[in-house]
């Protein structure tokens, strides 16, 4: 570690602080369907595309409208990615000819791209055309991105209203959010990534002449685009099989920064979003507040157990100066690898700048860690939010009684109803993460995908249902994904993980909307401050970590003390 | 809370003896499956105890270790039980002695033609006309149609004094139970029998019976989610265990299971709530529905009457205002006189002032002449060695005395004036023709109401006067006493305009009263309680009765409501972060075999893995007798706002539930290992 390292997490993490307010500010006033700084240049689009598809953009709907919507459009996107990747070599734009794809792998891939995970069980510049990076995973980077938000906002509105049965217009928001939000700053940060030096073309790839004279094929293609909407989605499928630790993805320290900040900026500010519809910024920074502890704590602690390295190679001769440097890229070093990790799984991006399962035990804990905790650190664009409503609303219930009323959250009271959707939703996670990877560590054909034996191995089934289950996309490395049982198992985790717990959220967005919003008083539960802070990250940690704590003994901590012990496998 | 009228020891054996018994009936699956929880953990334990047996059989060496779990897991269930069958003793002895005089009663009913004829009283049905005399028991809840009647309303209320029942007015209503002292009334039945407040109170404190409360679903919904996540992370930890070649025995799963599923919460949350109600009915409160106890909790605003609530119920004297050329002494010897033979609280308030305050000395009098209060008249006084000491309305002591209105002193007029514009009353005294000065009496507010009020502000419930005053002398006492709000000049329409005016903002009432105008906004108030002197039209409509008739029980109610809820989110505040504690005593002791690195984890030192788990589930267990005092008496409560009482609980119950078992499961571990019992 060094101060340096330390000195570059602190300023990125400040410049997020500062953008927060404004961008926060910004959405707000696109989500409450006000005049926004673009909308001369946009509003004639806007109205036009509801004009074309029939929508009347002030005819709101309910909580089961409003998720039925959603479905159907999900469903549509992935009926149009589907036969986009299967029927690739008919369309247009494949310089380099490439085959439709598999069956299960076009179920993995369009699912993936559908629920905002950006599982990849295939390399993109071996497999896939222009048209269907384009056409196809683009436009899914954006609209999944966008169904997020929609979603995240009709639960905002649910608990800034009182006695208020509707939550908004799915098409309008999902619109708003593409227009408004999405669509400009992809914009912004592609052509900055291109002056940064990513290609953005339509050639397959130019030949270079090496030192040794001979020639090698470097595929190309409009990577600047799709790394913007990548990234500023949280999607993290990249354009190249090796993600952000490929050079024309991610070619300087400085795009590096610029890569991490676009993932986090829309999420974190969605918060701020968030507390100023329900009228209570603080709210909004209390959750920020949350959020930003338990991110920063896994920064350091993988900053410090990457740093510390390996001893077990230390004892072999190697340099312990660098740390572990296995699997960085060294134009990023310990410090910005660190920060990419935790930052690309405690939201639910999933790219990588760096091979998560070449950290150490500790230091690839935490990546699984955080996406276990439930994405919601800040989580994706928009289902971070509703992801740690859910936590707000469970810490509230625990401990509210505490004060000795029905626990209230903003002035909606949680009862018997918003549990049973609430626990609906968090049983999703361990339900997909612990069934599947305990029904993988047990068949020999799915252990036989495994790159290394021991608790490594199963670290990497554990990081590939957890990454699906959690829609955050980065993969351990190791395992090999594309395979019939891993395309389907993962693809139907990846469908539990989005779907399975947002239309139980949607029902408690319903069930909240409806009822009468209380004025706060001296004798409510202040969920403002510090002190709810506090309670909510120890919720997060009890309630949505430690059901992982025993898997996680098997796989990343035993690797851990047997790391320290000297032990290998 | 001062006034425990039944307090039962904790260590009652006439409650924790047939408790006992109980706990084994309770293991029936039919009735356990209530409670999710435990109903999960006697499944559990039933599979450990087979596996005990097979293992006895087979002679295998874990027949001790699997023996010894089997018979905590068993525990554990039954301390749960027990737990809830100490609350409903606690509760049935309450229950009994009501039921007590409700059994065997017999009625006289009125026929059609006029006859009557004698059945027995759980055959009456609502609108039966029963005639009862003296000497005999009113046989169900019902209103006096005819007549008038001293009744002995002991039984219901603990009260010695026979209270009046007459047919018409706020006094109609009678309690099946309660004895008629003298004359015969006709008593109407409005309440069919097994459903009367008595009934239902009953059946709100025995388990069998009991509805759940809407928080208390709420929250078995939650327990009931966790014991499923930590059913899912048992069976995984199965397979991941399969992996890394370790293999796992049922008994140890099962351990684990049990002590991550909230056992403690479970265990205890119906003990929690039957103790809540059975608090209740200490006060001499009895509640229709849970749902009301739990409401009273989230009450925002208190709807109070002032008379007997905020103020006494009546007048008293709190100064003497003398007329110019009067010393103060003087006109208070002469009010003390002219009060001497005046029974009524205002003449004995004067008294008290004068010879408290002002230190007159009550001088042995013979009158000559004692003038009674009349309507007509309206002043008293005496008589006495040729003095005429008169004290009354000020226009009728100013006629006494033959002075005109307008010439009366200007200091006078301006005392009478003052007095009036202050919400008191000025009462004038004179002594013959001479004019000597002004009493003032006003209401006076309770002692200690301001501090109650202020304590209910700091935990955000706001206070209403309720008043049938003048607006002037409702902001008087309503400063004073130190209220939110008042509503002067009050009718029945007023109160309930405005309880769904508040309602509307999202508040919750609560409020009290007692008369059948009353009965439409007891109805539509979240909390509403009636008093037992009312009528049964006020009865039926509030969902708790007040057996003491006393309108300051609401602050209790609420109190008590209030504490009914913290209890529950403490102790489950608590059984979730014990969790952390039982994860760092298990885990290690079941992979240390495959991966002794994991020993790194096992941070208690605990002796040997056998010997981790099994104090674990010891832990798991007595945890649950330790807290039963806990439940049935509710955690420390003291009013304050909620960020101090969620500061100090989370600090107690939170911090306290993280670090406790890690000592418990140490201290369990030393003596496990020190008995060799593993």
């Amino acid at each position: 570690m060094t101060m340096i390292g330390w000195l570059q997490i602190a300023l990125f993490f400040l410049v997020v602080l500062v953008t927060i307010k404004p961008l926060g500010l910004y959405m707000a006033r696109v989500f409450a369907g006000e005049r926004t700084a673009l909308s001369p240049v946009l509003g004639r689009l806007e109205a036009d595309l509801y004009r074309i598809s029939g929508i009347s953009p002030g005819k709101e709907q309910g909580w089961l409208a409003y998720t039925l919507s959603m479905l159907a459009f999900s469903i549509a996107g992935f009926v149009a990615l589907y036969a986009i990747l299967r029927l690739q070599a008919y369309l247009p734009l494949n310089p380099q000819g490439f085959a439709g794809m598999a069956p299960d792998l076009a179920f993995n891939t369009a699912v993936s791209f559908v629920t905002n995970t950006n599982w990849q069980n295939y390399g993109g510049e071996t497999t896939l055309s222009h048209f269907s990076q384009m056409a196809g995973l683009t436009v899914q980077n954006f609209l999944s991105a966008a169904t997020g938000m929609a979603l995240a906002i009709a639960l905002t509105r649910a608990l800034a209203r009182s006695r208020i049965s509707t939550l908004g217009n799915f098409w309008v928001d999902m619109t708003r959010a593409t227009l408004y939000v999405l669509l400009p700053m992809a914009v912004v940060v592609a052509l900055a990534f291109v002056a940064m030096g990513l290609p953005q073309t339509l050639d397959a790839s130019v030949t270079a002449t090496t030192l040794e004279g001979v020639n090698q094929t470097i595929s190309l293609g409009p990577v600047a685009s799709q790394e913007a909407i990548k990234q500023l989605g949280t999607n993290g499928g990249g354009f190249f099989n090796v993600n952000a630790a490929h050079p024309f993805e991610n070619p300087t320290a400085f795009a590096n920064y610029l890569n991490i900040f676009a993932m986090l900026s829309i999420s974190a500010a969605l918060v701020y979003t968030f507390g100023e519809l329900v009228g209570n910024r603080r709210q909004g920074w209390a959750i920020i507040s949350a959020m930003a502890v338990l991110l920063i704590a896994g920064v350091a602690v993988i900053y410090w157990a990457e740093a510390a390295g390996n001893p077990i190679l230390t004892a072999l001769g190697v340099d312990p100066a660098l740390g572990n440097m296995e699997g960085k890229e060294v134009r990023f070093g310990q410090a910005m690898t660190a920060l990419y990790a935790a930052v690309t799984t405690g939201l639910s991006d999933g790219g990588v700048n760096g091979m998560h399962g070449s950290f150490t035990g500790l230091g690839g804990l935490v990546p699984m860690f955080l996406m276990q905790l439930g994405e919601v650190l800040p989580g994706g664009v928009g289902s971070g939010l509703y992801g740690m409503l859910v936590f707000a609303l469970l810490s509230v219930f625990v401990s509210g009684l505490m004060v000795g009323r029905t626990p209230e959250f903003l002035g909606k009271k949680i009862e018997g109803r918003e549990m049973k959707y609430a626990m609906l939703a968090v049983l999703v996670l361990p339900l997909a993460i612990l069934g599947f990877t305990a029904v993988s560590a047990l068949f020999p054909f799915a252990v036989a995908s495994i790159g290394t034996s021991g608790p490594h191995g199963l670290s990497e089934i554990l990081y590939a249902y957890t990454s699906a289950a959690a829609n955050n996309g980065s993969a351990f490395g190791g395992l090999t994904g594309n395979t019939v049982w891993y395309n389907t198992t993962l693809g139907i985790a990846m469908l539990l993980g989005r779907f399975a717990y947002v239309v139980p959220v949607m029902a408690i967005a319903g069930s909240l909307s409806a009822k009468v919003k209380a004025p706060p008083s001296s004798g409510t539960f202040p969920t403002d401050g510090p002190l709810f802070v506090g309670l909510l990250i120890g919720i997060i940690l009890i309630l949505g970590g430690l059901q992982f704590f025993p898997a996680l003994a098997l796989g990343p901590i035993v690797e851990h003390f047997a790391m320290l012990a000297g032990q290998t496998f | 809370m001062s006034k425990d009228h039944h307090a039962v020891s904790l260590l009652d054996p006439a409650i924790l003896l047939p408790a006992a018994r109980d706990a084994f009936v309770k293991l029936d699956p039919r009735q356990l499956v209530r409670n999710p929880v435990i109903f999960v953990t006697e499944a559990v334990a039933v599979v450990v105890t087979v596996l005990f047996l097979r293992d006895l059989f087979t002679g295998s060496a874990e027949a001790g270790f699997s023996g010894q779990i089997a018979a905590w897991l068993w525990f554990t269930v039954l301390f749960a039980t027990f737990a809830e069958a100490v609350a409903e003793g606690r509760g049935r002895a309450q229950a009994d002695s009501l039921k007590r005089t409700k059994s065997e009663l017999v009625a006289r009913r009125l026929t059609a033609s006029g006859e009557t004829e004698t059945v027995a009283a759980p055959n009456l049905v609502v609108g039966d006309i029963v005639l009862v005399a003296a000497g005999e028991l009113i046989p169900g809840d019902g209103e006096v149609i005819e007549g008038v009647a001293s009744v002995n309303e002991s039984a219901i209320t603990g009260e010695s004094a026979p209270v009046i029942r007459e047919s018409g007015g706020d006094r109609s209503a009678v309690t099946g139970g309660t004895q008629v002292l003298s004359d015969e009334i006709k008593v109407k039945i409005t309440v069919a029998p097994g459903s009367s407040f008595v009934d239902r109170m009953i059946a709100l404190i025995e388990g069998a019976q009991r509805q759940k409360t809407p928080n208390e679903i709420a929250l078995s919904i939650l327990l009931s989610g966790l014991t499923l996540i930590f059913l899912f992370v048992c069976v995984a930890i199965w397979g991941l265990a399969g992996y890394s070649g370790t293999v796992l025995t049922v008994t140890v799963l099962a351990a684990l299971l049990v002590t991550l599923i909230p056992t403690t919460i479970g265990g205890l949350l119906s003990a929690i709530g039957i103790a809540g109600m059975d608090r209740l009915v200490r006060f001499n409160v009895i509640a229709t529905s849970g749902r009301a106890v739990e409401a009273a909790g989230d009450v925002d605003t208190l709807l109070l009457d002032k008379t007997g609530t905020i103020t006494f119920g009546n007048r008293m004297a709190s100064d003497f205002l003398a007329a110019p050329g009067v010393a103060q002494k003087e006109l208070a010897e002469a009010a003390l006189i002219a009060s001497l033979s005046d029974e009524t609280p205002e003449g004995r308030s004067v008294v008290a002032l004068a010879t408290g305050e002002f230190g007159v000395v009550q001088p042995e009098a013979r009158f000559d002449a004692i003038i009674t209060f009349t309507a007509e008249t309206r002043l008293s006084g005496v008589d006495i060695a040729g003095r005429k000491l008169r004290k009354g309305a000020v226009d009728a002591v100013l006629r006494f005395a033959g002075v005109a209105e307008g010439d009366a002193p200007d200091e006078f007029r301006q005392a009478v004036e003052m007095v009036a514009r202050s919400g008191g009353t000025p009462l004038a005294v004179a002594d013959g023709t001479r004019l000597l000065g002004v009493i003032h009496l006003k209401d006076v507010v309770k002692p200690g109401i301001k501090d109650r009020f202020a304590a209910l502000r700091a935990m955000g419930i706001r206070t209403v006067m309720v008043t049938g005053d003048n607006p002037v002398t409702a902001a008087a006492i309503a400063s004073e006493a130190g209220v939110d709000d008042f509503l002067a000049q009050a009718t029945p329409e007023d109160k309930l305009a405005y309880i769904r005016r508040e309602q509307q903002g999202g508040r919750l009432i609560a409020m009290c009263g007692d008369g059948t105008n009353d009965a439409p906004a007891l109805a539509q108030a979240d909390v509403g309680v009636a008093m037992q002197t009312g009528t049964q039209a006020a009865r039926e409509a509030a969902n708790m009765v007040d057996l003491d008739s006393s309108p300051t029980k609401l602050i209790e109610i609420v109190e008590i409501g209030k504490q009914l809820l913290m209890t529950r989110g403490s102790l489950t505040t608590f059984s979730i972060a014990n969790d952390v504690a039982k994860y760092f005593a298990i885990i290690p002791a079941l992979f240390v075999a495959t991966y002794p690195a994991l020993a790194a984890l096992n941070i208690m030192n605990l002796a040997s893995p056998q010997s981790a788990i099994l104090s674990a589930v010891i832990f798991n267990a007595l945890i649950i007798v330790a807290l039963i005092p806990l439940a049935l008496r509710g955690v420390a409560y003291r009013p304050a706002g909620a960020a101090a009482l969620l500061r100090r609980n989370l600090l107690v119950y939170g911090l306290g539930g993280l670090i406790l078992p890690f000592a418990g499961i140490k201290a369990i571990d030393l003596a496990v290992s020190a008995l060799h019992l593993v």
